[in-house]
């Protein structure tokens, strides 16, 4: 239970950080806020020749307002202060609604989300928040930097389109257009435990109150955060009904997801939870979207 | 990759200053180093949460950081919390009155992640006490005394007072 031998730098600048990921490739991994990355080591799953301590990158932490309409997150920020941030709280209530179901708080005082994104585990609820809102994700190296949509971001278990010179630094969330409701829900034998399933939901209303697009995206249904855009599709241009909601649920948890199920649930558990989630995490979305319910001060 | 990095760490209001190997956990630095073996080690991997310290004023698992992390930054274990080693902090003695511990080994990391929550949220409801101890496993007490103790400290107040390194 003790980590294999390493070199360890602590780079003072993101381009010295990325030049000794460009030095190195493979053999060097970045060190965020480690609450995945040292365990792994500690079990000697993961074995790196350097580590490069990127936390005392302080640029990277950062949680701005976009002028565009938004939020701009640096890749560093604790999801601690994701957890409590105001700016989170009114320009991305899906992030600030799921952070509290983020591991436990001592794991959320180091942990960051640049770290979870680029950790792409299909359990975790940040890469399916992202990949909800439609994200962008800038990753830099040493040859310069680029824009990823989120979707094509995480390509499956543990596995991002990130190349061993990359790193990811920071993380766009688009403005909710109009009359649009968001709402996560999981289901954890205990908060701050991996959950058994867990759905973001995001809904737009049209100005009849129908429903205008909508997006469901499951956690631990499969080897990445799983888009089911068949279920949303069936809800598109339709009036946001219970019936509606149950033929959604019905289709995400019966024809989309791929769950594996574990020593707590079965697979067909865990369709079960999809189905229940999906309906209330839909009902919640299209009343928050008629301005009935903030997802910061949840009913 | 045996090389060793020169880290001082002011820990309970004492600057050390070591050199140590890049692989030493800091739960490991703090007691096989400094021999300050009240931060207790059980799983080794952030789940049980019995090597919690506060970090910078922050509750953070010891085994899931290295020591060089540590460099610079200020440490508050559970030998720092009472303002002096013969008295108990508010919170100890209200887990002593409660029979909030049993054979004790979970104790010291309930108390550095109930500290900083105490510090923050002064009169928690037993909902969120519950939730704030959600990363600590105890074996022993079922949880029901610890959750007790916690409300009897709150009741009592004046917990942040006694600690030497709580800033």
């Amino acid at each position: 239970m003790k980590p294999a031998p390493f070199d360890y730098a602590a780079p003072d600048s993101l381009e010295a950080a990325l030049a000794l990921k460009a030095e190195h490739g493979d053999e060097a991994k970045f060190l965020a806020g480690g609450q995945s990355l040292v365990p792994a080591m500690n079990f000697r799953l993961v074995q790196a020749a350097l580590l490069v301590d990127v936390n005392p990158l302080a640029e990277l932490d950062f949680v701005w307002p976009d002028p565009a309409g938004g939020l701009r997150l640096g890749a560093m920020v604790r999801q601690r202060r994701l957890e409590r941030d105001p700016l989170v709280a009114r320009h991305a209530p899906l992030l600030f609604e799921a952070m509290p179901c983020v591991a436990h708080p001592q794991i959320r005082s180091r942990g960051t989300l640049g770290g979870s994104l680029a950790h792409a585990d299909p359990a975790a609820e940040l890469p399916v928040i992202v990949l909800a809102l439609d994200a962008r994700l800038r990753v830099q190296s040493a040859h310069g930097e680029r824009w990823i949509p989120a979707a094509d971001f995480f390509q499956g278990l543990f596995t991002t389109v990130l190349t061993p010179e990359e790193m990811l630094v920071e993380i766009a969330l688009p403005a909710l257009p109009p009359r649009t409701g968001t709402s996560f829900l999981e289901f954890a034998r205990r908060r701050g435990d991996y959950a058994i399933l867990g759905v973001a939901a995001v809904v737009s209303l049209d100005e009849r109150g129908g429903c205008l697009q909508a997006r469901l995206v499951y956690l631990n249904a499969g080897d990445g955060p799983l888009d089911a855009r068949q279920a949303a599709e069936l809800l598109r241009g339709r009036p946001p009904t219970p019936a509606a909601f149950l033929a959604a649920a019905n289709h995400a948890a019966e024809h989309e997801i791929a769950p594996t199920g574990n020593v707590h649930a079965t697979p067909a558990y865990q369709r079960h939870l999809a189905r229940v989630l999906t309906r209330r995490a839909l009902a919640m979305a299209v009343e928050r979207a008629r301005g009935g319910s903030d997802p910061a001060s949840p009913a | 990759m045996n090389a060793r990095h020169a880290i001082s760490v002011t820990i309970n209001g004492q600057v050390y200053a070591r050199e140590v190997e890049a692989r030493l956990l800091l739960s490991d630095f703090l007691r096989h180093e400094l021999g300050l073996s009240g931060t207790h080690v059980g799983c080794e991997h952030g789940v049980c949460g019995a090597c919690t310290v506060m970090f910078d004023g922050q509750p953070v698992r010891s085994c899931l950081m290295l020591a060089v992390q540590a460099n610079g930054h200020a440490l508050l274990t559970v030998e720092g919390l009472a303002a002096d080693p013969n008295q108990l902090h508010p919170l100890q003695q209200a887990f002593r009155d409660a029979h909030g511990l049993q054979c004790g080994f979970c104790t010291p990391g309930f108390l550095m992640t109930l500290v900083p929550f105490l510090a923050e949220n002064p009169n928690p409801t037993e909902p969120e006490v519950r939730e704030a101890i959600s990363g600590n496993l105890c074996r022993c007490t079922g949880y029901q005394h610890i959750v007790d103790a916690v409300l009897l400290a709150a009741q009592r107040g004046n917990l942040g007072a006694a600690s030497r390194e709580l800033d």
